[in-house]
């Protein structure tokens, strides 16, 4: 039997409710207990000291890129969940956009596979929504269901065609399973690599407009509702898809949404001006789709996932080589890799007040467990919960802790993220996986 | 000629002060205003050099410049190597396919390759944006952009401004009128920022389909206020072309066409050619300028593209002259371009 105690921390835990001093008490890899010193009263155990922290659910991120296999020198399935478990991040799900592409039985299962092999926390998998991802005809979602993935998406790109859209959303109805769509119309994007607007015109760059995105968010909600299906929009960028979206939710659609930690802090500024308006650069780094916006939607966004209309944090972790990256801008590959950043950029959220620390950590625990129902899988059961009985994933964060973001330490392979140099207040101290310390800092105080 | 070669120059006083600041020369945002005077001042040197029988001198004899170019052109590549050549650098063109030539990687091994073997500047064009920026941050040698995409063509936009300057002197406040396909123009985005920094008032005017987004006051925020240069945007062209200063024609490729820009070349012609007729809304004594290459009977009637107020022979001459200042500045050198050297 193994026991791990968590002392004196300050104990949120949004699914139940629960904000306040508390010790934590993990049984051979589940909750066990929780309340103001049940750590003392266990004779034996491994003491953490967690006094002026904050003890949370392990996050849980619907959308991350792993590139294995196919993609092993953009990252594997080893550090990209070492990355995760340093992020704070103890369950990713695995988008399929790898090669092969997740679209069959033995593709999953050889990820499972290698998963099980090396992987730092757990990994479910997203099968392809079309066959081979290219949008002609439906992957066998009976047979991926089976292997066990827990939703459907060709992220990367979206299903353009209409009609296929809606026999995707409609055969998903048969196994509940989420369809997660990359919004955004390729016709109005093409050669498009960043967002349309003054900074597109001043670079000279065509642009990706924001209603390339909401065009296919209204579309798709009414493909959806027609389906009775459940539409699950991936990355949410735009003010105007936030009310497509919240519209829908009002409607009593079954439309669930993500954002991401950069879409809610950065904008398109980012890709040409790293100081001042006086030169500018091509930043491939801040190259990722759908684009950066604008600061009127960055706001929107923030309000939408205080509120709820926005059901989670998502990293679109997507990490590439510097081969990717160091090239022409309009060469180089879209995305940003964000596991490791990422609590760091969501608390600007909570220190600018725009969201409170409960509210934070429910969009990055509960908040995607029951957007997508993983919460009620078997073997997940009370997953981004500390509920007893439930996962002993646990992480420790503090809120104020200044740090700089130097990407040569990341453990993902990706190193391709504009924010290195900057300054984020708010770092993970300790990721715990199934009761096991999978990432621990200086701050980690043995007892 | 060794009397050519080595009569000094009398005629035009040196630059008092030499504002210079740059290693490449990637766009015109970041140039100040003493620079661009700096620029166009050493380019009247130039250009009196340039005018001499014999137009040779030695000012940049052991300087290497090389011409990158990764999309086809003439008179910006003739002109390079006139300038170089004028001023006894040696020159060499490459003409770079795009299609051996598709990753980022290889445009570094490139102009790597280029500066192992001692080349001091690199002129290059390419067809897509930033692509010289790539450039620039990895190599030490000078990095000349002689157009990127739609983004940038600074040389071109310094011939413009010493056009201009040489006709009608100070710019500020005159109204200068660029008309056609700005959302796809280098010439149009630097020329914008160079008559910004010299006070003049810039208008720009084409169809719905062919003007970029965040150039009206409002589409960008107030902190960003600055990022653009500020301009008037028009799309009815009798109305831009009113009391204009200086109409600039730009290019306008069929290829809009069939992208769906444009209903026809007909019809563009019709709504945005500039005519005898348009221009006499002009002032009388207005200067007509293109780019060039010039379709004639698209965006620029024939009779205009020669008429009187046409100065586009002249910027052509004069391209050579301002390129010519560009490479020695960027040659770091400090001796009178046109004379005491001794050969």
């Amino acid at each position: 039997m193994s026991t791990l105690a968590i002392h004196n921390g300050r104990v949120i835990d949004p699914a139940l409710g629960r904000d306040g001093i508390a010790d934590v008490v993990i049984v051979d890899g589940r909750i066990a207990r929780v309340g103001p010193d049940e750590g003392s009263m266990v004779v034996e155990a491994e003491r953490i000291d967690a006094t002026g922290l904050i003890v949370a659910p392990g996050f849980i991120d619907l959308h991350t890129h792993l590139r294995e296999p196919g993609f092993e020198h953009k990252e594997t399935i080893a550090t990209g969940t070492l990355a995760a478990a340093r992020g704070g991040y103890t369950t990713v799900c695995a988008m399929p956009n790898t090669q092969p592409p997740l679209d069959s039985r033995a593709a999953v299962e050889s990820v499972l596979r290698e998963a099980e092999n090396s992987a730092i926390v757990r990994v479910l998998p997203i099968g392809t929504i079309t066959r081979g991802r290219a949008g002609k005809e439906l992957s066998p979602a009976g047979e991926l269901v089976a292997s066990g993935v827990v939703a459907l998406s060709d992220d990367g790109d979206a299903v353009a065609d209409p009609s296929l859209m809606r026999h995707a959303l409609e055969y998903s109805t048969r196994f509940g399973l989420p369809i997660a769509q990359h919004c955004e119309d390729p016709s109005l994007v093409a050669g498009g690599h960043m967002h349309e607007g003054w900074v597109a015109t001043r670079l000279g760059l065509r642009g990706r407009p924001a209603s390339a995105e909401e065009t296919f968010v209204a579309r798709d909600i009414a493909l959806a509702e027609l389906a009775g299906a459940h539409l699950h929009i991936c990355h949410v960028s735009t003010a105007g898809s936030v009310a497509l979206i919240a519209a829908a939710r009002a409607r009593g659609a079954r439309v669930t949404a993500e954002v991401t930690p950069h879409h809610l802090t950065l904008t398109h500024e980012e890709v040409a001006f790293a100081e001042d308006f006086k030169s500018a650069r091509y930043i491939t780094n801040a190259k990722v789709n759908p684009p950066l916006r604008e600061e009127t939607d960055l706001l929107a966004l923030g309000i939408a996932l205080r509120d709820g209309v926005i059901d989670c944090i998502a990293t679109d972790h997507a990490p590439h080589s510097v081969g990717d990256k160091e090239i022409e801008f309009d060469l180089a590959s879209p995305g940003l890799t964000m596991l490791e950043t990422s609590f760091g950029l969501c608390m600007k959220l909570v220190h600018d007040g725009t969201l409170s620390l409960p509210t934070l950590i429910e969009r990055l625990t509960i908040g995607p467990a029951r957007a997508w129902g993983l919460d009620a899988r078997p073997g997940l059961e009370g997953i981004g919960t500390l509920a007893p009985g439930a996962l002993g994933d646990v992480v420790l964060l503090d809120p104020n802790a200044a740090w700089t973001v130097d990407p040569s330490t990341f453990a993902s392979k990706g190193h391709n993220t504009p924010l290195g140099g900057r300054e984020l207040r708010g770092r993970v101290v300790a990721t715990i996986f199934g009761g096991r310390l999978v990432h621990e800092t200086d701050r980690v105080v043995a007892l | 000629m060794t009397t050519e070669l080595t009569r000094p120059v009398t005629s035009q006083p040196a630059p008092v002060s030499v504002e210079w600041h740059h290693e490449h020369i990637l766009d015109l945002d970041d140039f100040s205003v003493a620079e661009i005077e700096t620029v166009l001042s050493l380019a009247d040197r130039m250009r009196e050099v340039l005018d001499r029988r014999i137009a040779r001198v030695p000012a940049l004899r052991g300087y290497t410049i090389v011409n990158l170019f990764f999309e086809a052109s003439t008179r910006t590549r003739a002109s390079f190597e006139l300038a170089g050549k004028v001023l006894g650098a040696d020159v060499l063109s490459v003409t770079a396919s795009t299609s051996s030539v598709t990753k980022g990687e290889s445009l570094i091994d490139t102009v790597r390759t280029l500066r192992a073997m001692r080349t001091d500047a690199i002129v290059m064009r390419h067809s897509m944006s930033g692509a010289p920026y790539l450039a620039a941050e990895h190599t030490d040698a000078s990095i000349i952009n002689a157009g990127d995409g739609s983004h940038a063509h600074p040389t071109q936009a310094l011939l413009d401004l010493y056009t201009m300057r040489s006709r009608v002197g100070d710019l500020r406040g005159k109204r200068v009128v660029m008309v056609g396909d700005i959302a796809h123009s280098r010439v149009a985005r630097s020329d914008m920022w160079g008559l910004a920094a010299m006070g003049a008032d810039v208008v720009v005017c084409g169809p719905p389909t062919l003007l970029p987004r965040g150039l009206r006051p409002g589409d960008r925020p107030a902190h960003a206020e600055s990022a653009m240069p500020p301009v008037t945007v028009e799309t009815d062209i009798d109305r831009a072309l009113e009391g204009a200063d200086v109409v600039m024609a730009l290019r306008l490729q069929s290829e809009r066409q069939d992208n769906g820009l444009l209903p026809s070349l007909h019809e563009y012609s019709q709504l945005y050619q500039v005519t005898q007729e348009r221009l006499k809304r002009a002032k009388p004594n207005h200067l007509l300028m293109h780019p060039g290459p010039k379709n004639e009977g698209v965006e620029i009637a024939s009779t205009v593209a020669s008429g009187r107020n046409s100065i586009i022979e002249e910027q052509v001459t004069n391209g050579v002259a301002v390129r010519m200042a560009l490479l020695y500045l960027l040659s770091g050198r400090t001796e009178a371009p046109g004379g005491e050297a001794r050969s």
